[in-house]
């Protein structure tokens, strides 16, 4: 679609006079009716859901799921939480994603500061070796993997069961891996236009690599790294593929992996279902919520350096 | 890693190359400068990540394409034996199989060919429908009517949930005896009651809105960080050199966002090819949501591995994303090669 405009000769000259008040005004009035409609279709599910984790089973069960409330009550949600053991996944989540998320932000760092500031030869081709590297669908590496896992032995400490296979650090590895090349990509653009001459002074004050680095590269990467920490996070909490095929037992998998086995514990109640479902989004919501601003803010940084 | 190797290194920046000073002089300059403990910062920097990344990504990678060839089932060892036709599977294992694992795959495995009719419908709604539905979100959303701040945090939602829980959520919507849309069409709980995700004509479909659902609102935000970024002069330029909207964004601002345009297209392609959270959730991809992914993670973990077969369906994966992949990395990488 898009393509087939842009390739239209470009020889015609717009239209001279701009377009009146009125179909500016109508054309308002449309977007808006688009906007509104759109927005209630997009929050209709998540709100369907929530009405049903707010009634109670007989409540629906008598009514039917599309019924005026007769009572509402958080017990569902209360339940679920019991019931289900949730603290424990949540903890599995945080085990997982925190550590992640800070080594991966770590470590793309530096990459990115090397192929921007130093002459290593092979920057360009080493770039391309993360970015495209994060761009494979998981499924490619997963059969390797999932072998690779099951081979590499663990001191007991790292894993309970002694083998990569079904660890916590087994996952925080895979999870750190493949985001590197996205952080490095995104990383090394936003350094790309970090001006030149802030290098030379520090060069001229005699800062060595690892200061203008870490003094001088990182703080000025705070937005794009709190923006990717935002990403990042929702991300790696949010995986499903990771947890199912590298980790066997139920009990030590994140939240979100763990929604599958929920549903089949709570089959016969789906109330407690779509409250569990939303307990499970309170973090990526509340991380939504309160870095909102700065998420886009660090994008649009981003994408404007590309 | 590489710098440390290499003595003469020059530590040069890599500035744009239409800067005053000559690369020469610059270079000179630069090649006091690393000293041997910088080299050693550098080969850390840049030698754990790529470590990692070569371990577990590129090595995976390329076992996947090597494994393709054998027949194996995981237990045992690997040997470079060819396969014994008309031998029990039992003694005929890690051994050399050539091509039979695609042989098999695109003629006696039934669930090949849906798997990859699905995921190029897949595809075509994402390239269709969501991405330029979320394009709609973005452009509208720029223009900055009242009330857009709430629209986009609405919009942008579902991005935020994940997949699996995005299939919970909407199998209220989509269930059979109490789903939203049964109720509201009045076919709840009879015998015309539609069967929405367990239909194998339906559920493909079914899922794609759900899919759809993110995408759009993925796109949007992607989008909209782009045409933040476009510098405002040029929309007051056309504007007066009196361009319509639709002109001004077709001709001027969509040209500029070539960059953000690329990264989308990716997006686009590479999350239907990943597609496998939601038909997982919805069925664990069968009966009509069968996707390559779903086929691929079936013959690894479950009951039988066939870690060869798998893998061949792992290559037919990895070839698929290669274009996309490669389009991209051609067009963000090819400035820096020859500037």
């Amino acid at each position: 679609m898009s393509s087939e405009t842009l390739s239209r000769p470009r020889t015609e000259s717009p239209r001279v006079g701009g377009p009146g008040a009125k179909p500016k005004l109508r054309g308002q009035i449309a977007s808006q009716a688009f906007l509104i409609i759109a927005s209630v279709l997009w929050i209709l599910p998540i709100l369907f859901a929530l009405y049903v984790a707010l009634r109670p089973y007989s409540d629906t069960s008598k009514y039917g799921y599309v019924s005026l409330p007769h009572h509402l009550t958080l017990q569902n949600f209360k339940d679920a939480w019991t019931q289900s053991d949730m603290l424990h996944f949540f903890w599995n989540s945080v085990l997982i994603t925190v550590p992640a998320v800070v080594i991966v932000l770590a470590l793309a760092a530096g990459v990115a500061f090397v192929l921007v500031r130093v002459n290593v030869k092979i920057n360009v081709a080493l770039l391309i070796i993360f970015t495209a590297g994060n761009l494979l669908p998981q499924q490619v590496i997963i059969t390797p993997l999932y072998r690779i896992y099951l081979k590499i032995t663990l001191p007991h400490f790292l894993s309970d069961s002694g083998l990569m296979y079904n660890s916590i650090f087994g996952l925080i590895v895979i999870n750190v891996s493949f985001q590197l090349g996205f952080c490095v990509f995104v990383l090394s653009n936003y350094m790309k236009s970090i001006p030149g001459e802030m290098y030379e002074a520090a060069l001229v004050d005699g800062a060595s690599l690892w200061t203008r680095f870490w003094r001088l590269t990182v703080p000025l990467c705070r937005p794009a790294l709190a923006a990717l920490a935002t990403l990042l996070t929702t991300w790696i909490y949010n995986d499903f593929f990771w947890a199912i095929t590298l980790m066997s037992s139920g009990d030590k998998r994140p939240v979100t992996s763990a929604l599958a086995n929920l549903q089949g514990q709570f089959v016969s109640n789906q109330n407690l279902i779509a409250a569990a479902a939303m307990i499970a989004a309170v973090p990526t919501l509340v991380v939504y919520l309160c870095l909102q601003r700065q998420f886009i803010a660090g994008l649009s940084l981003g994408s404007s350096k590309g | 890693m590489s710098a440390t190797s290499q003595g003469r290194t020059p530590a040069a920046v890599s500035d744009k190359p239409e800067d005053s000073t000559s690369p020469v002089r610059r270079r000179r300059r630069r090649l006091r400068t690393m000293t041997t403990r910088d080299r050693i910062v550098v080969a850390l920097l840049l030698g754990i990540p790529l470590l990692l990344d070569l371990a577990f990504v590129w090595f995976p990678a390329i076992g996947t394409v090597l494994l393709s060839f054998t027949k194996w089932n995981g237990v045992g060892s690997l040997h470079e034996k060819t396969c014994q036709p008309n031998m029990p599977s039992i003694l005929n294992n890690g051994c050399w199989y050539g091509v039979q694992n695609y042989h098999q795959a695109a003629t006696i495995y039934p669930e090949f060919w849906p798997a990859v009719r699905h995921n190029v419908i897949w595809l075509a709604v994402f390239v269709v429908i969501a991405t330029p539905l979320g394009m709609l979100f973005a452009v509208l959303l720029d223009r900055g009517l009242r009330g857009t701040r709430i629209y986009q945090s609405l919009l942008f939602l579902p991005v935020m949930l994940s997949l699996a829980l995005i299939g919970i959520i909407w199998e209220f919507i989509y269930s059979q005896n109490y789903g939203l849309i049964n109720t509201v069409i009045g076919r709840n709980g009879n015998s015309n009651a539609i069967d929405w995700l367990g239909n194998p004509h339906l559920n493909l479909w079914a899922v794609l809105v759900e899919a759809t659902w993110r995408q759009a609102g993925y796109v949007m935000i992607l989008y909209l960080a782009g045409l933040k970024a476009v510098d405002p002069t040029l929309r007051e330029a056309a504007l007066m050199d009196g361009a319509n909207p639709w002109q001004t964004f077709w001709r001027v601002i969509f040209p500029v966002m070539k960059p953000i345009n690329i990264v989308i297209m990716v997006v686009t392609v590479i999350e239907s090819l990943r597609a496998f959270d939601l038909v997982y959730i919805t069925n664990k991809g069968i009966n009509g949501l069968e996707l390559l992914s779903v086929l691929v993670t079936s013959n690894i973990v479950g009951e039988t591995q066939r870690v060869g077969f798998g893998s061949a369906l792992g290559v037919v994966l990895l070839v698929i994303s290669l274009v996309p992949i490669s389009i991209f990395l051609y067009q963000t990488f090819r400035r820096e090669d020859t500037p």
